[in-house]
């Protein structure tokens, strides 16, 4: 019989439900889980087991008054950059060594509010920049399918713990496809809501106009059940959208007889793996026979999305970090004056790809150069948007590759920042045009890596593409497949 | 060969708002060091701003009333610099899209009224406070995201008088608009002074010097004097002079540089993307300005038309808001009586403020206190004198007026047959002064009159004895 952390959130949920186990229970299972193959993957940055358990308790009791609701007494994995009070939050950054956060983040508060536990802080690239968790300054998280290969990123570790059955679901963030990547390097689903789905607050900002909180999990019915508890508008972040949050649960009975789905060649171009295109090629036609219909679709400025994401997110970003200095919080390395103390600090505790979207975005924001990069980029941003207006008027979603190859060896891309960069282009255009997009697993290569079908929808749309990607999964057993060694 | 020098003044305003601009913590300048900040306003990892409303109608109410355009549309940027005292090494201030845009001010220097045009009003947040102790420095956040209105003039004051004309000027109108608690010495008014010198007739200005974050006026005054005369003995020595930030040394009484033009930041304004852009419509504008308090110019005149106030009680009623708040209060507790109220507030509430130096709102008899007592002497209670008396009881130990005059029996007397023992009591006690009166000697009567005053303990009508008075000795 398999433990209770290898089951998925609906399946604890009739457990709990019926009485079968308790919250209790299902931390433990996955606290012996973490014991077990964490040491291999390098999910996770931290653990408190002690604490979870007091939480599955108060949990259980909660659950004794008679409350129900689909995360009550549910563990959930949160990516190192979301604040838990009491929490560390290092953002898998040197510089946040010691702090402990004091405050909830909003989506995080509306875990407890629902009887989640927050429990684990899962690793990611530093400060979410980077795409295979090999920038994290605490070690890279391994890939359940293959330890020599990365798990992706920025959410590795989020999604490597929901593959390795050591997270049940796992909230990271999606600034460029950090969501969906590391999901389809993993074969577990990975959802990128619409900005101003969730709020931000207490997401530390990597890129403001671009971050969205995401969800990791075993299957679409898992996200939408999550989705449904962090999502809706927020005082606290004005770019929170006040629209309603719809029933996502009930969205998904519904089959794709009659969906539209937009295929668009630009997604199947130049440096995608064969095989991959393959994959996504197959699981389109698959949902063909599941009554959707598809429509050849254009995208015309699909190329220019790389650059404008790495114009814009590094200008953002460079300011963003720019309070990360050592004088209130985290690590500091002391000099004569408070300058020299912050150049030093910030010198001594920054990776260097935080350092390299740092010097980047500086010097595309600088006084000369600001209309050229900056101003330039946002009016390309515009294309994007408008790219993905015209697709969204002759079909519902749009399919394609989530990354083009499959979870890369560890070390591969390290050499070269710009063949990791050009990694994103499937998943850079829906955070520049602020819509919503889904992983799910589809196929795996010869290798035996997981691989992706990504499935992109308008803002506040996730309804349409969790339909699509619950009755693609619904009609596949990928999403079944566990990795060997953790079966 | 005659200069003429050019400044520009760039006013930081903190507002009186009850919370900071971005979250809720108070603005409260005398709290304890740290202990009104949150993770907002110190910049941790994940917080957001949200825009205080209030801080953004006392900017458009300020800007109304310097007769700006409000900009409907208008956007705050972030402005790049590291420094301690800076939580997020960013301000999250207005570049190109402010509230307000234009404006002007009148101003008078020795009789001469000059009309001041304003470039600008931005709304941005304060930082914290940097705070220098015996090996290591502190920093005190309080302070920070107070909300910060920035007022940008035209480089149209020409002396130091009228540096600090504008500055007066403005305070007058930030008092009365209540925007801002105007208190120099908690740092809620400062200022940069950009000074350059031209050779008179000259199409463009000099080489301009800015004195950074002057909190006195007084000392805008003095740097300005200073800086144009360093400046004018440059030129006139042939010395170049360099586009520089410099600074007031207030003990030396000299500007000394702290960074030259290349060492100027590049401050990399963006847009912030955590904040919405700020669109407000002509009914709201509209809304504000029939709220707007009335300006000083329009409630001098307004006194004297509507209260029949002589142009001088007028005048020096307005100057200070709260003696006109208070006065205003006075009048409304005596049923109208604005002369007599106006006489009591200029001559015994302004003398007792300025022997304390307190403030009318702070004044220990209220206003309403106040107008009853005069309403007693209106109505013949008591007379002035006595009423002087119950002033300063009500001064020294408070309490209601009817209460002091009946307890200390102080009630005036107007009964003509009590009067009339006064009165031939004194004229039999005092025959040669009588003999003086009947001879001619006007104050004779002044004399008797006091007489009859000092009898009745002062509680005689004055005015009855002076008619008895004249009748028994006609």
């Amino acid at each position: 019989m398999s433990i209770l952390a290898q089951q998925n959130l609906r399946e604890l949920q009739a457990l709990l439900e019926s009485g079968a186990c308790s919250s209790r229970d299902i931390v433990t299972s996955v606290a012996e889980q973490i014991q077990t193959v964490d040491g291999d993957i390098h999910a996770y940055l931290e653990a408190d087991t002690e604490a979870a358990l007091v939480e599955a308790d108060a949990a259980d009791a909660r659950r004794a008054q008679g409350e129900k609701g689909p995360l009550l007494g549910i563990p959930v994995a949160i990516k190192d950059l979301l604040n838990v009070k009491g929490q560390s939050c290092r953002c898998a950054s040197k510089l946040l060594e010691g702090f402990v956060s004091p405050y909830d983040a909003t989506s995080v508060a509306k875990l407890r509010q629902a009887g989640a536990i927050p429990f684990g802080r899962v690793n990611m690239d530093e400060f979410a920049m980077g795409a295979s968790t090999e920038h994290s300054a605490y070690g890279v998280t391994r890939n359940p399918w293959n330890l020599e290969h990365v798990s992706g990123g920025s959410s590795g570790g989020s999604a490597a713990a929901v593959a390795a059955h050591t997270a049940i679901v796992s909230l990271g963030s999606d600034t460029g496809g950090s969501v969906r990547q590391p999901a389809s390097f993993c074969g577990c689903v990975g959802l990128k809501p619409s900005y101003g789905r969730v709020s931000r607050y207490g997401l530390t900002a990597f890129a403001s106009s671009l971050d969205q909180v995401g969800v990791l999990s075993k299957t679409v019915a898992d996200a939408a059940d999550t989705l449904s508890v962090v999502a809706g508008h927020d005082p606290r972040d004005t770019t929170s959208d006040p629209i309603g949050v719809p029933d996502y649960a009930a969205a998904l009975g519904e089959d794709l007889k009659g969906m539209k789905i937009g295929i668009a060649e630009e997604f199947f171009g130049e440096g995608v793996d064969p095989e991959v295109a393959a994959s996504v090629r197959k699981a389109i036609d698959h949902c063909v026979s599941l009554g959707a219909e598809p429509v050849a679709v254009q995208f015309p400025h699909l190329k220019y999305a790389v650059s404008i994401y790495y114009i814009l997110a590094p200008a953002e970003a460079s300011v963003n970090l720019s309070r990360f200095d050592g004088i209130r919080y985290g690590n500091r390395v002391e000099a004569d004056d408070p300058v020299s103390m912050m150049c030093k600090t910030r010198d001594a505790h920054l990776g260097d790809e935080v350092k390299r979207r740092i010097l980047l975005g500086t010097y595309v924001l600088s006084s000369g150069y600001y209309d050229a990069y900056y101003v330039k980029a946002l009016k390309a941003r515009a294309l994007i948007k408008q790219d993905f207006d015209k697709v969204y008027e002759q079909c519902d979603v749009l399919m394609s590759p989530v990354a083009p190859t499959t979870a890369y060896k560890i070390g591969a891309g390290a050499q070269d920042p710009l063949a990791m960069y050009l990694g994103d282009i499937c998943t850079i255009p829906s955070n520049l045009s602020g819509g919503c997009g889904l992983s799910v697993p589809c196929g795996f290569s010869q290798a035996g890596l997981p691989i992706g079908l990504q499935i992109l929808g308008p803002a506040f749309a996730e309804e349409r593409i969790l339909r699509a990607g619950h009755a693609f999964e619904q009609s596949t057993d990928w999403h079944l497949k566990q990795p060997g060694s953790f079966s | 060969m005659p200069y003429l020098p050019t400044i520009g003044l760039e006013t930081h305003v903190q507002l009186n708002t009850q919370t900071k601009i971005w979250c809720g913590c108070k603005v409260d300048s005398s709290s304890e060091p740290n202990t009104n900040i949150c993770p907002v306003c110190m910049g941790y990892p994940g917080s957001l701003p949200v825009l205080n409303a209030e801080a953004v109608r006392k900017t458009v109410q300020t800007g109304l009333l310097l007769g700006c355009k409000i900009g409907l549309r208008s956007k705050h940027d972030r402005k790049s610099y590291f420094y301690p005292d800076m939580p997020k090494n960013y301000q999250i201030t207005q570049f190109d899209e402010p509230l307000c845009l234009g404006g002007s001010l009148e101003i008078e220097v020795n009789g001469k009224k000059k009309v001041v045009q304003i470039n600008r009003i931005h709304l941005e947040e304060d930082v914290g406070k940097s705070t220098h102790l015996r090996g290591a420095s502190g920093v005190d956040y309080n302070r920070a995201g107070t909300p910060l209105m920035e007022i940008v003039t035209e480089p149209d004051l020409h002396s130091e008088d009228e540096a600090f004309a504008y500055l007066t000027a403005l305070k007058r109108i930030l008092e009365y608009g209540g925007v801002s608690h105007c208190n120099l010495e908690r740092g809620n008014i400062r200022c940069d002074v950009n000074v350059s010198v031209a050779e008179e007739g000259s199409e463009v200005l000099g080489t301009k010097a800015e004195i950074k974050n002057m909190n006195t006026f007084r000392g805008v005054h003095r740097a300005a004097a200073y800086e144009i005369k360093r400046q004018i003995r440059a030129l006139e020595t042939g010395t170049p002079l360099i586009q520089e930030t410099r600074r007031w040394e207030d003990d030396q009484g000299v500007t000394t540089s702290m960074r030259s033009k290349e060492d100027a930041h590049d401050y990399r304004y963006f847009p912030d993307p955590d904040l919405a852009v700020i669109r407000l419509t002509e009914a709201q504008v509209e809304a504000w300005r029939a709220d707007l308090p009335e300006l000083p110019e329009a409630k001098r005149k307004r006194f004297m038309s509507e209260l029949g106030l002589p142009e001088y009680d007028a005048g020096v009623l307005v100057a200070d808001v709260e003696v006109a708040h208070y006065f205003e209060t006075v009048v409304a507790a005596t049923e109208g009586n604005a002369k007599a109220a106006s006489n009591w507030v200029m001559t015994e509430v302004m003398r007792v403020l300025s022997e304390s130096g307190e403030s009318a709102s702070r004044f220990k008899i209220s206003a309403a206190a106040l107008g009853k007592l005069i309403l007693m002497v209106e109505k013949k209670t008591i007379n002035n004198s006595k009423a002087k008396e119950v002033f300063s009881v009500m001064l020294e130990e408070g309490g209601e007026p009817e209460t002091i005059v009946k307890e200390k029996g102080w009630v005036q007397v107007s009964d003509s047959s009590a009067l009339e023992g006064f009165v031939t009591q004194v004229i039999a006690e005092n025959p040669s002064v009588v003999d003086d009166y009947r001879g001619g000697k006007g104050a004779a009567l002044q004399f008797l009159m006091g007489q009859v005053m000092k009898l009745s303990r002062g509680k005689a009508n004055p005015k009855m004895v002076l008619e008895l008075l004249k009748e028994m000795l006609a």
